[in-house]
């Protein structure tokens, strides 16, 4: 052999290579091998979304305890209910039976079925029904239960995708897909970027440009996965875009998930339409394709229990769907449990319309809150959380700008809020912040926290280009103008105790900023003229 | 980059001006050698390039057959599903499966269904649901909400750690060490738990193995591991045939001879799984065996699953081992172990869902305990598990009344197959028996064998599982499960048989 014979010659080395090799390959040997799935880091929790739950481990906030702690943002659980669901417990302590009364104990502990309780499934069809205003109609017989949302929506990509191809899912998108639809089945996924300029919404547009990147790079596409109310906007989808989405997934023969586990999060219950609405507007037109995820961790805020659920209009999708939750089936005793609570239509209707109302209030103050603070949020209309733009706040407009902000709120302002990098943003400088999973008291420690950040020295937008460069100086320069404007209103208020007089104060202030503005929007024209070269 | 970081050290360990200017050459040459030996296998899982000549016939004949299976089903029509999905939608001709559902849509109950199918063929025990039901009735409320009021609903609705409360854990582990008569104890912070053994087999497979790598698994075995193990994970199982003539007790030298042959085959073993107590046939293995099996697995530097889900439900004089006691004792690498338990069989209570994942292995314990986000336990099932697993007295008095109940009853179900003329193989634990009724089949074949199934099922009502459902090489073999049985329904299952055997 070629190798030997050049070895030959320094035979002296030669043996202690072969001493050397042995040994090493007896120490490779002491190591066991494992799967790559496991030794690799395709779980995707190096992300900061994972490592600002870390920091929040090390040192979470308690109001007596650690009042200086991490307080945690970045969750999306639902607490703003749980005295709902304690005084139902307490007023039915026996029909919850906690699933062991004496009746029924039998099929309860042997119970395998993997099409799950049929009381149950029954209930989740109608609590599901309910929460879409009836507008959508629910067959048990399609439901499958899975172990958590999370679950669910593996179990649908292992189902739909083999190992290379992919699915679409609209960005910014929730940062746990990243692991949860790739690590085991080797799916991929595709973002299709919306932007800032129409409010995140999905258009045919970007669709079609990411499945056409999708092609491009050699996967095959599978479907399209859109979150409604979505996750981390905290927006509902409207009806013609939904219409949009499934003529695309047509169009492309496609499959179409609609992750609906936000629905009954959504704070007036007219804003949102479901998938399933639109498969019986058009008879059930193109429904081979569509399935609806749902969980009951976000609207019930009952993630411990672990209950997620497929509905899907294609048959041979729900008969293996059924098969494979065999790897994620719920307790019976839980199933049994929750059947009769959600079979209390008592209990449901009030839960739903209090929850929503508690969100909502919610929901507006830390809206304000931020507002106060200079901060703007995206309009949301549902979710345990809203979406802020700090993009006025980096230095620069990259993701490395975005997460050295967010490293910075994260040490010192002490919140823990998910960057819009981890979401995949195509847009530096949004961020999700959650406000149900904790008290109303801490809640206002976090907008305290945010305000005196905002108050702060914080870092200005390091501005590159001439032309836009005077362009922003101007625009300081106006803002800052109208500011102390504002400032001289606070004082006038304050001095003048004559209703009257501040109304007339007030009007002659509104005068003056107007006037004010169009000298310097004039002033801005010229110096922008001024800059630009002379063209034609 | 494992084997050049070592061998830089060695050289500059023993520095020298000849050496240095021959290492880096030599290095080079070996660095090549070592690649291309060593290529084809660890390279197995990434994106399959058709164009790597080194992978062996059979890799790619495997995959050229998973490509014919997507071509068909392009052309098949709109919003097709992945092959993985359809794999299953095929499998559902198994006997195994089928006499499953014949029996679950119509099955017999004495009294209301006399007529009805009776079920041989489930591994669940019925057999002391009362002491659980009796004290669940009058345990369940302080187990869930009076310890502390303010756990109530916080402790259990919110998010919970995927892979089990530390609560369970510690309960689960000390359930396990009395189990095993305290001859070892769990640590817990070496379980995961999964929502019932389905999950946690495909977990530690999906750990242990990639896709197209295969393990040994000595049959006959456990159906249900063709589709829990096979069909998400791509990973092949290899059936190691044991013997009638030595009441199908594990055979190293056959293991050694599957081993060499698929690495013949290019296919790359990662593991040995086996069940003990063994299901279908119900025989334990002996320590001298699992000595055996770990030196092989050493010797071969694969993993070792031992799935001892039955460990509890053993009776007669065999006292059963685990294979964490032999660990315990002897020296053996530890990170190569792996222990599958659940609470289904030895709980009765498979609805609860809860499966364990046991292992030395902290990789595999930090990846199975992420993957157990898609197989969580639901919080108020796991509360109460942790006070019922919690009160030493029902625990030990439970285990003692199950064990004596499962002895009556195996022993009255086999001396009743006996005065049918079917014989038994010699069993200690499990659920259920092995029956050989190879002299009843018509032609001494895997087709005899299913005619006789199906004769049972469709004549006399009963669904026993076939022996080629677990690829029992001699037909004729059928696992019969006697803990779903009332005593006084053995009279009428075995003129049931009996009616199958005289119409022969």
């Amino acid at each position: 052999m070629m190798l030997t014979g050049l070895i030959a010659p320094f035979h002296f080395s030669f043996t202690w290579f072969v001493a050397c090799f042995l040994k090493l390959t007896t120490m490779a040997k002491s190591c066991v091998p494992l799967s790559e799935l496991a030794t690799s880091n395709t779980h995707g929790e190096d992300s900061p979304y994972f490592a600002g739950w870390k920091a929040y481990d090390e040192e979470p906030y308690d109001a007596a305890e650690n009042p200086s702690g991490v307080i945690q943002m970045g969750l999306a659980e639902n607490q703003v209910s749980f005295d709902l669901l304690e005084e139902y417990l307490e007023q039915h302590p026996e029909a919850t039976g906690w699933g062991c009364g004496i009746s029924g104990f039998r099929e309860n502990a042997l119970f395998q079925d993997y099409r799950g309780l049929r009381a149950f499934r029954q209930a989740m069809a109608t609590f599901m029904e309910k929460i879409r205003g009836e507008r959508a109609k629910f067959d048990p017989e399609r439901i499958v239960l899975t172990a958590g949302a999370t679950a669910a929506n593996e179990l649908l990509t292992f189902i739909l995708a083999d190992p290379g191809d992919c699915l679409l899912i609209p960005a910014p998108y929730y940062p746990g897909f990243d692991r949860d639809l790739r690590w085991r089945t080797g799916a991929n996924i595709i973002p299709v970027h919306c932007n800032s300029s129409n409010g995140f919404q999905i258009t045919t547009q970007n669709l079609e440009a990411a499945f056409a990147e999708a092609v491009a790079m050699g996967f095959r596409v599978r479907g399209v996965l859109i979150t409604n109310p979505s996750n981390p906007l905290g927006t509902t989808i409207s009806r013609p875009v939904l219409e949009e989405i499934l003529v695309f997934a047509a169009r492309n023969d496609i499959h179409l998930i609609s992750d609906e586990i936000y629905s009954g999060s959504v704070f007036s219950p007219d804003e949102f339409v479901s998938m399933a609405e639109i498969v019986e507007e058009r008879g059930y037109k193109d429904c081979e394709r569509v399935h609806v995820v749902y969980s009951l961790s976000k609207d019930l805020g009952l993630p411990g229990f672990r209950v997620g659920a497929i509905y899907s209009y294609n048959d041979r999708v729900v008969t293996t769907a059924r098969k494979m939750s065999s790897f994620t089936l719920v307790s019976s005793q839980t199933q049994k449990m929750l059947a009769s609570m959600l079979s209390d239509r008592v209990f449901v209707e009030n839960y739903l319309e209090t929850n929503r109302k508690r969100l909502k209030e919610r929901h507006d103050y830390i809206v304000e809150g931020l507002k106060d603070a200079g901060i703007e949020c995206l309009r949301g209309n549902a979710g345990l959380f809203c979406w802020m733009n700090l993009a006025p706040l980096l230095k620069e407009t990259t993701r490395e700008g975005e997460l050295e902000l967010w490293k910075l709120i994260l040490q010192e302002v002490k919140l823990n809020i998910s960057p819009g990098s981890s979401c995949h943003c195509s847009e530096a400088g949004w961020f999700r912040v959650c406000f149900a999973n904790m008290s109303q008291r801490t809640l206002e420690v976090a907008l305290r926290r945010m305000r005196n950040f905002m108050d702060g020295p914080t870092p200005i937008r390091r501005i590159t280009s001439l032309p836009f460069k005077a362009e922003m100086a101007l625009k300081q320069k106006a803002y800052s103008d109208l500011e102390s404007q504002a400032h001289l209103q606070i004082y006038l208020k304050n001095k003048h105790e004559d209703a009257l007089s501040l109304l007339q104060e007030e009007a002659r202030i509104k005068d003056e900023t107007i006037a004010h503005q169009q000298t310097l929007i004039n002033l801005m024209k010229a110096e922008l003229a001024k800059t630009r070269p002379p063209s034609g | 980059m494992r084997l050049i970081v070592p061998l830089q050290a060695v050289a500059q360990g023993r520095g020298g001006l000849v050496l240095g200017s021959l290492i880096p050459c030599a290095l080079f040459y070996f660095l090549q050698f070592y690649l291309r030996r060593h290529r084809p296998s660890s390279s197995s899982s990434p994106p399959p390039s058709s164009s790597d000549s080194n992978l062996s016939e059979l890799t790619s004949m495997h995959r050229s057959f998973s490509r014919n299976l997507l071509s068909t089903r392009g052309s098949a029509g709109p919003s097709c599903i992945s092959s993985r999905g359809a794999a299953l939608a095929r499998g559902d001709d198994n006997p195994y499966y089928v006499g499953l559902k014949r029996c679950a849509e119509d099955p017999y109950d004495a009294s209301s269904n006399p007529d009805g199918f009776v079920q041989l063929g489930l591994a669940e025990n019925r057999l002391s649901l009362d002491l659980i039901r009796d004290w669940l009735v009058s345990n369940w409320k302080d187990s869930l909400l009076s310890e502390e009021q303010e756990l109530s609903v916080r402790g259990l609705a919110t998010y919970q750690p995927h892979d089990g409360l530390m609560e369970l854990k510690m309960a689960v582990s000390e359930f396990m060490g009395h189990i095993m008569q305290g001859s070892i104890s769990f640590n817990p912070s070496q379980l995961v738990l999964t929502a019932g053994a389905t999950p946690a087999v495909e977990i530690l497979s999906f750990c242990l193995a990639d896709a197209g790598n295969a393990f040994l698994v000595p049959s006959p075995y456990y159906p249900g591991w063709d589709r829990d193990i096979k069909w998400r994970t791509g990973i092949e199982l290899i059936p190691v045939p044991c013997r009638s003539t030595n009441n199908f007790n594990i055979s190293i030298p056959a293991l050694e001879r599957a081993f060499n042959q698929s690495k013949k085959r290019g296919v790359k073993v990662r593991a040995v799984i086996v069940s003990n107590p063994n299901n279908p046939v119900g025989n334990l293995i002996d320590q001298e065996t699992l000595i055996g099996l770990l030196d092989f697995v050493t010797e071969k530097n694969i993993h070792l699953i031992s799935d001892e889900i039955f460990a509890g439900s053993t009776y007669g004089n065999d006292q059963f081992v685990s294979v964490a006691e032999i660990l315990d004792v002897e020296n053996f690498d530890k990170s190569r172990v792996h222990i599958i338990y659940g609470l289904s069989k030895d709980l009765s209570i498979p609805g609860f869902r809860i499966g364990v994942i046991y292992s030395h292995n902290e990789n595999v314990l930090a990846a199975s305990s992420k993957l157990a986000r898609f197989s969580s336990i639901s919080a108020p099932t796991q509360r109460l598990l942790v006070s019922m697993l919690s009160d030493a007295r029902f625990i030990s008095e439970y285990l003692a009344i199950n064990r004596e109940r499962l002895q009556n009853m195996q022993a009255l179900f086999v001396d009743g197959l006996k005065e049918l003329g079917i014989k038994c193989a010699s069993s200690s634990g499990g659920l259920y028996c092995w029956a050989d009724m190879s002299k009843l089949i018509g032609s001494y074949s895997e087709k005899g064998e299913l005619q006789l199934w199906d004769r049972l099922l469709n004549v006399a009502k009963v669904n026993a599982t076939p022996g080629s459902t677990c690829h029992c090489i001699e037909p004729g073999w059928f696992r019969c499960c006697f803990s779903t049985l009332e005593k006084s329904d053995i009279p009428l299952v075995m003129e049931r048989i009996r009616t199958v055997i005289q119409s022969n």
